[in-house]
């Protein structure tokens, strides 16, 4: 059966805190989830008191902030800071979303942040993303063809074209699986929205010429049937992209092929 | 701790070629049951202070015997598939699952059969 409650070493304690915001005119208190694999320590929460005058907008700005200025153990994946690499993925008030496009002004509150939920967590905000990226491998995100390589570029309408778009600019942030139930408790069968919007990105693609033997691939009660139409998907998503139509289109292809 | 690699851990035994039919099932009794279940309920409401022979005389109308027997075997077929899920979610052990998925399948089977006699019964007046 499913587990309800946290193992014991998982608990989350009290932390400490720090701060900052002698003076501030905007005070602001920022919770970090902290957890180091080298102390053998259960997880606890920092509360960091900042200045947002002393930093930039984002809530990225505000963690590299305290990262330089408070406390540089503070561990965190970052890269692009601008909603591209899909590095920062974090939870953010309650929601999986990117530290650097996310607005600090626009939380209510103090600002909590916890690492991608039901991930393995490595060290504070960082989850273990080897399964979420070996479930995008095994979709197998390359185009695929029996057909000649041309000389020049293999041509697509524009129309077809049209169809990769709301797929296309998925960063593989990871928010979509790590916000759905059904990838919570089945993540080691269910792809997840992620994967599975990338597999469907490569069913749309008219230049592929795998679809047949990508759809075998989905056909399964755990891999693709998982999705119950939750929806957290589509309403975390970053780029606002909606990972929950495209698994209703792979299951509308299903249905087709055997009409 | 295994040291199989990631993406041999995510193919695993490979996909099971199935779950088509079961989601088409699942979309199509729930259609069915949709004007089966509305036509029951207002039936049944116009009969609320009809007597018992009045009602015995209702069922067995052929095309009432027909409806009754397509809405229990919609209905058990439909729930059966719907529990069938829920197990999958969320219990993990194998014996377990098997024992729940057989149970689940006396469980609506006997009972679809239970209302198709007992519709049978009193609409053939062998009651």
């Amino acid at each position: 059966m499913a587990e309800f409650t946290l193992p014991k070493n998982s608990k989350i304690q009290p932390g400490k805190t720090v701060s900052a915001a002698a003076g501030a005119k905007r005070a602001r208190k920022v919770v970090i989830y902290r957890w180091d694999p080298d102390t053998g320590e259960n997880p606890r929460l920092d509360t960091f008191e900042i200045d947002l005058d002393k930093c930039g907008p984002m809530v990225l700005d505000a963690i590299l902030y305290i990262k330089n200025e408070l406390d540089p153990t503070v561990t965190l994946r970052r890269s692009c800071r601008e909603g591209i690499c899909g590095s920062c993925a974090m939870n953010i008030d309650g929601t999986n979303t990117l530290a650097c496009t996310t607005a600090t002004e626009s939380i209510k509150g103090d600002v909590k942040i916890y690492p991608l939920p039901h991930m393995p967590v490595q060290k504070d905000l960082v989850p273990d993303l080897t399964h979420f990226f070996a479930q995008y491998a095994s979709v197998q995100p390359w185009l695929k063809t029996d057909t000649a390589p041309p000389d020049r570029e293999r041509l697509q309408s524009k129309d077809d074209r049209a169809k990769l778009d709301g797929l296309y600019e998925c960063i593989l942030c990871a928010c979509c699986s790590t916000s759905c139930p059904s990838y919570w408790w089945n993540s080691d069968r269910y792809l997840g929205p992620a994967a599975l919007l990338q597999a469907y990105r490569w069913l749309a693609d008219s230049r592929d010429e795998a679809t047949g033997e990508r759809l075998d691939n989905l056909e399964d009660p755990f891999r693709l049937y998982r999705c119950h139409t939750i929806m957290n998907c589509a309403r975390t998503c970053p780029k606002g992209l909606n990972p929950a139509k495209a698994i209703a289109e792979i299951k509308k292809m299903m249905v087709s092929r055997t009409l | 701790m295994s040291l199989r690699s990631s993406l041999g851990k995510v193919k695993g035994l490979g996909s099971a070629k199935e779950g088509v039919h079961h989601w088409r099932l699942q979309r199509l009794t729930a259609i069915a049951l949709i004007p089966l279940t509305l036509w029951f309920v207002v039936s049944l409401l116009s009969k609320v202070h009809a007597d018992h022979a009045t009602v015995v005389a209702w069922v067995s109308i052929p095309y009432v015997t027909v409806l009754l027997l397509a809405l229990s075997i919609a209905l058990f077929w439909h729930l059966m598939l719907g529990v069938q899920v829920v197990i999958e979610d969320y219990i993990h052990c194998t014996t377990k699952q098997i024992v729940a998925q057989l149970l689940l399948r006396a469980f609506a089977g006997l009972g679809a059969l239970l209302a198709v006699v007992s519709i049978l019964k009193i609409s053939l007046g062998t009651h």
